[in-house]
């Protein structure tokens, strides 16, 4: 029986399934059909199986599981009958897949099958292991498909070896048993055997380098001749496209081609002539011709330079982007990606062409074109190309805006000539398609702000301008929320006026309004109200006249459902309330924000502590593991979350900067010592009464109080100490030791260096039990190396056994350790460990050392370990 | 490999033929065929024929109310490819004459066939109609 020509009752069942109007009609079709059909399997039915498996297959397409039945293609394979066994080899190919452990047993009827005298069985043996083969499958059945690339039948060798692709790319190693085999059949004039043997040879050079230097040499001149055969070739009606002989095969030859000229010179030398021919010869009216000649392009681009190939590759492409034909264009842009690798000013020609295809109504185009135009941007073209771009953002469609808007922002990020434009820019963006920029990116926006002092008035002046008419862009109103918090009062005075401004008036009540609309609009997210709240804080302080209006609008949200906002409105209204004498050091402009480490956080790569030393260069106590941006990321970020969590993302930091961010403050060092200290500190602020103190005290104040040893005066000076810092030289003596004091710490204040090349001796470490001290010194010639001596000395009658110390340094740093002096520890006063370590800095002048470690020892054969951070080098090491 | 499946929808979105040379879960394969079928048939006549979605480029091709979507790698010749769909078409033609949405759908197994013949683990085979039909043809002449 057939299955393909009885089977009215498979014809019944498409019948049925056509009719179904409902997807749960066709359900039920399919349900009832799948019940018959395992009743026919327990049955053991053997007339109606190839029928029950067609039926079975269609099923499958519909997307329905079908895996009971395949144990049934199983046993049509293993059948005599031709029609049998091919429905059963296409469910296998259908039904089945190489994870599968039923696979295995069909192992041996495909070995049977491929020695089967009839060819047109060897034919679907083969078919069927070339398309799910597995790797076990592939040892068992290799030397059967090893064997059939020389049988006498072209259509049995055509199938062996694209097999044989199957096979090599499951188990590479049997690449080399078919190198020889697969070279005899480039040699021959079957189109099919020739197309597949082309395809082998390709995977082949992918798989083995032996294979790829094999072809090169022997086979790249025939090759050739047979490319020049194809593209030369009279008629041939069997394989004739729009007047071209078997593009498949042109296309494929070119790609062999390529892998083989790739990387050498002699190989790229043979094909010149060929390609040049295929290249000028070809035909481009047709897509066949097309197809061709976009494959040359490629094959031109990629083999070894050769000035005149590619000037005619490059005017292909030329020509391709002015065609009408939209896929035409399409390819052309994706060869141009190529090509800019290879010959950018080449492609540069173009720019004005590719600018138009970013416009185009089509998705796809557009896609491909925004691509190619971020590759061509450079410093030299980046204004007049990001301002089409950001002109055609107003009227681009909503999908595309998202990835418009991405790359627009990294341009300019990437290559904004100055400031001022850098922030025009990015203004516009934030006008035009401001809900879809990326937090990261508004974020980077107010770091590049907050350091261009010069501009603060000028940028806060623009924001309250920009929104008045784009009040719907969320991350536009959170930077000028932001900014007119920070900067209000220039935005009132006019303050650092540019020539190139309007001047406006704005009132104190202005810039309050703005703020209450971008706190009382329904649309505004929480990120943006919180701000907002900030933001008016900061403004009752900078605008007297204003603060009773301030003081209604932060009231208003007492009751706020959300806790956030609820509870921020509590705390600020307290401060208005009860603390004036200390709100105005509270809301003292932010201190400049380290661009450096904001990069360096978005890059995540380097601790923390290592940057803000270099900037804000608060040294810490010895061995305490605890950053120095901690403190003022707590004391500054007015949540009142604790228990803080390693993070090392950049947009945490600033998150916490800006006071916003409702996750755990971070503890960026991602130590495990938790800091909760600012925050405790910030906590007693509000709910203590304190001692009025001055806010803008000089390092000297600092000193006094700390000696007065009043932890909540110290602690809320540091709310000044950014600002009164920066660029101070004597920073160290002033912050030390108040961050002990934070900690609880007494140690001694670490000498200010006294800038020879004599470094004063450190305690690195200091715990109950060990103290390490590091002696400095520089070996003459070489500023970036550092030869540190390191002394333990036990401070507990015990004697430490199995001492080992170990340290580590950021990647800028190199470490070499050398042996320890010895490794038991005598108790106290009885002498002391010694220990030499070299350190590199390749950031020498830039960063300052840190480093963290680890001493692990014996007390009477208990393990003890100790860990730390050292912070406190001399700087300028 | 360079065709990673093909796909034949009708203009509806309902699959009348699907082919996949990769291995994919039931789950994943309606979900992607959903997804595609969305895109593409959405497009209009003068757009172009590649749609890039997710790690696949789909280049398809209408014919009356049938759509020919194949999957393929970001390193294939498009254009090719889209040759390569209009061989089939003329293979089918020749073989039901004027191929429509029924033939496929009534002859499934036949179908696959053709297309086994012409396309081996995504690599094409054979690009003769000749040499593709033959065996289909003496099957039919020994039933």
């Amino acid at each position: 029986m057939n299955p393909f020509s009885s089977g009215t009752r498979l014809r019944d069942m498409i019948r049925a399934i056509r009719a179904c109007k409902t997807a749960a009609e066709e359900r039920g079709v399919v349900r009832k059909e799948c019940a018959a059909i395992r009743a026919a399997i327990n049955e053991n039915d053997n007339d109606y199986r190839h029928r029950n498996l067609a039926k079975l297959m269609f099923i499958h397409m519909l997307g329905y599981p079908t895996h009971f039945g395949q144990m049934e293609c199983l046993k049509l394979i293993a059948s005599s009958e031709f029609p049998e066994k091919r429905i059963g080899y296409l469910g296998l190919m259908l039904l089945l897949d190489e994870r599968q452990e039923v696979l295995m047993l069909v192992t041996n009827s495909l070995k049977q099958d491929l020695n089967h005298s009839n060819q047109y069985i060897v034919g679907l043996a083969l078919c069927a292991l070339g398309n799910i083969c597995s790797a076990e499958m592939a040892r068992d059945l290799a030397p059967e498909v090893e064997r059939l690339l020389q049988f006498r039948d072209p259509n049995t060798r055509k199938k062996a070896a694209l097999c044989a692709i199957r096979i090599i790319r499951k188990v590479p190693d049997l690449a080399e048993n078919f190198i020889n085999p697969a070279a005899a059949l480039l040699k021959e004039k079957h189109h099919g055997v020739l197309i597949t043997g082309v395809q082998l040879c390709t995977d082949l050079c992918k798989a083995s380098a032996d294979a790829l230097e094999y072809f090169r040499e022997k086979c790249t001149e025939g090759l050739v001749k047979t490319l020049k055969d194809v593209a030369n070739s009279p008629y041939a009606p069997e394989y004739d496209i729009a007047g071209i002989t078997d593009p498949f095969l042109h296309i494929r030859l070119l790609k062999l081609l390529r892998v083989l000229g790739q990387g050498d010179a002699d190989a790229s030398d043979l094909m010149n002539d060929i390609l040049a021919q295929v290249a000028t010869k070809t035909e481009s009216n047709k897509n066949a011709g097309n197809a061709i000649l976009y494959e040359c392009v490629e094959t031109i681009m990629s083999i070894e330079d050769n000035g005149g190939l590619r000037v005619l590759a490059i005017n292909i492409l030329g020509r391709f982007l002015s065609n009408r034909d939209n896929n035409i264009r399409y390819v052309a842009l994706n060869m141009l990606m190529k090509a800019i690798t290879v010959d950018a000013q080449a492609v540069q020609r173009h720019r004005a062409t590719i600018l138009e295809c970013v416009k185009d109504s089509d998705a796809s185009i557009r896609k491909r074109a925004l691509e190619l135009v971020y590759l061509l941007i450079n410093e030299s073209n980046v204004k007049p190309l990001t301002k089409e771009l950001i002109d055609y953002l107003e009227v681009s469609d909503q999908e595309f805006k998202g990835d418009l808007t991405a790359k627009i922002c990294s341009l300019i990020a990437k290559f904004s000539p100055e400031k001022i434009w850098y922030i025009d820019q990015m203004l516009k963006v934030l006008s035009e398609a401001g809900n879809f920029v990326k937090d990261e990116v508004w974020h980077a926006l107010i770091v590049v702000i907050s350091n261009a002092s010069d501009l603060h008035g000028y940028t806060v002046r623009a924001l309250y301008r920009a929104l008045q008419t784009s009040v719907e862009q969320e991350s536009l109103v959170r930077v000028a929320v932001w900014c007119i918090g920070e900067y209000g009062d220039m935005l009132i005075k006019n303050v650092g006026m540019l020539d190139i401004e309007d001047p406006i008036t704005v009132t104190e009540s202005d810039a309050v309004d703005i703020i209450e609309l971008a706190i009382k609009r329904h649309t505004s997210d929480l990120t943006t109200k919180a701000m907002s709240l900030i933001a008016l804080l900061k403004l009752s302080s900078r605008f007297p006249s204003c603060s009773e209006r301030i003081q209604d609008i932060i009231v208003q949200n007492r009751g706020n459902l959300v806790l956030e906002l609820q509870q921020r409105s509590i705390e600020f209204n307290s401060i208005i309330q009860k603390h004036q004498n200390i709100r105005s050091a509270l809301v003292e402009r932010m201190p400049v924000l380290d661009e450096a480490t904001f990069i360096g956080r978005r890059a995540g790569s380097m601790p923390a502590t290592v940057s803000t030393s270099s900037g804000a260069s608060l040294n810490l106590p010895n061995g305490v593991a605890k950053p120095s941006a901690a403190p003022l990321v707590d004391l500054l970020d007015l949540s009142l979350d604790d228990a803080p969590a390693p993070s090392s993302s950049g947009g945490d930091f600033l998150q916490d900067l800006l006071g916003v961010d409702l996750s755990p403050a971070s503890n960026q060092s991602g130590t495990n010592q938790a800091s909760k200290t600012g925050t405790d500190v910030l906590l007693d602020l509000l709910s203590i009464e304190t001692p009025p103190v001055q806010s803008s005290s000089s390092p000297p104040d600092v000193l006094s109080s700390i000696q007065d040893n009043k932890s909540p005066v110290a602690s809320l000076e540091e709310l000044a100490l950014p600002s009164s810092l920066s660029g101070q030289a004597t920073t160290p003596v002033g912050a030390a030791p108040m961050m002990d004091l934070l900690d609880g710490f007494v140690s001694n204040p670490p000498k200010p260096e006294n800038n020879g090349s004599v470094y004063p001796s450190v305690v690195a470490f200091e715990s109950a039990a060990l103290r390490i001290t590091f002696d400095f010194s520089k070996p003459p010639g070489n500023p970036q190396t550092t030869s540190i001596q390191a002394t333990f000395t036990n401070l507990s009658p015990n004697v430490y056994t199995d001492f080992i110390f170990q340290a580590a340094v950021p990647k800028f740093l190199q470490l070499h350790l050398d042996p320890a002096s010895s490794n038991t520890l005598p108790a106290i006063g009885n002498g002391s460990i010694t220990q030499n370590l070299r350190v590199t800095n390749s950031q020498h002048g830039k960063k300052s050392l840190v480093m963290r470690i680890r001493i692990a020892y014996k007390i009477n054969d208990k393990d003890v370990l100790e860990e730390g951070q050292i912070s406190n080098f001399p700087r300028g090491l | 490999m360079g065709i990673r499946f093909i796909l034949m929808v009708n203009k509806q979105g309902q699959t009348r033929l699907a082919q996949y040379y990769e291995y994919l879960t039931l789950e994943e394969r309606r979900a992607l065929e959903g997804e595609i079928v969305r895109k593409c048939l959405a497009r209009n006549e003068q757009q172009c024929s590649f749609v890039e979605h997710r790690n696949y480029k789909i280049v398809y091709r209408r014919y009356a109310s049938l759509f020919f979507l194949v999957g393929v790698d970001n390193d294939e010749n498009e254009l090719a490819i889209l040759e390569f769909i209009h061989l089939l078409v003329e293979t089918m033609d020749r073989h039901f004459g004027n191929v429509c949405e029924l033939d496929i759908m009534f002859h499934l197994e036949k179908a696959h066939f053709m297309l086994e013949e012409m396309v081996m683990n995504g690599c094409i085979v054979e690009t003769s109609k000749t040499n593709i039909l033959q065996p289909i043809q003496l099957m039919e002449k020994s039933s």
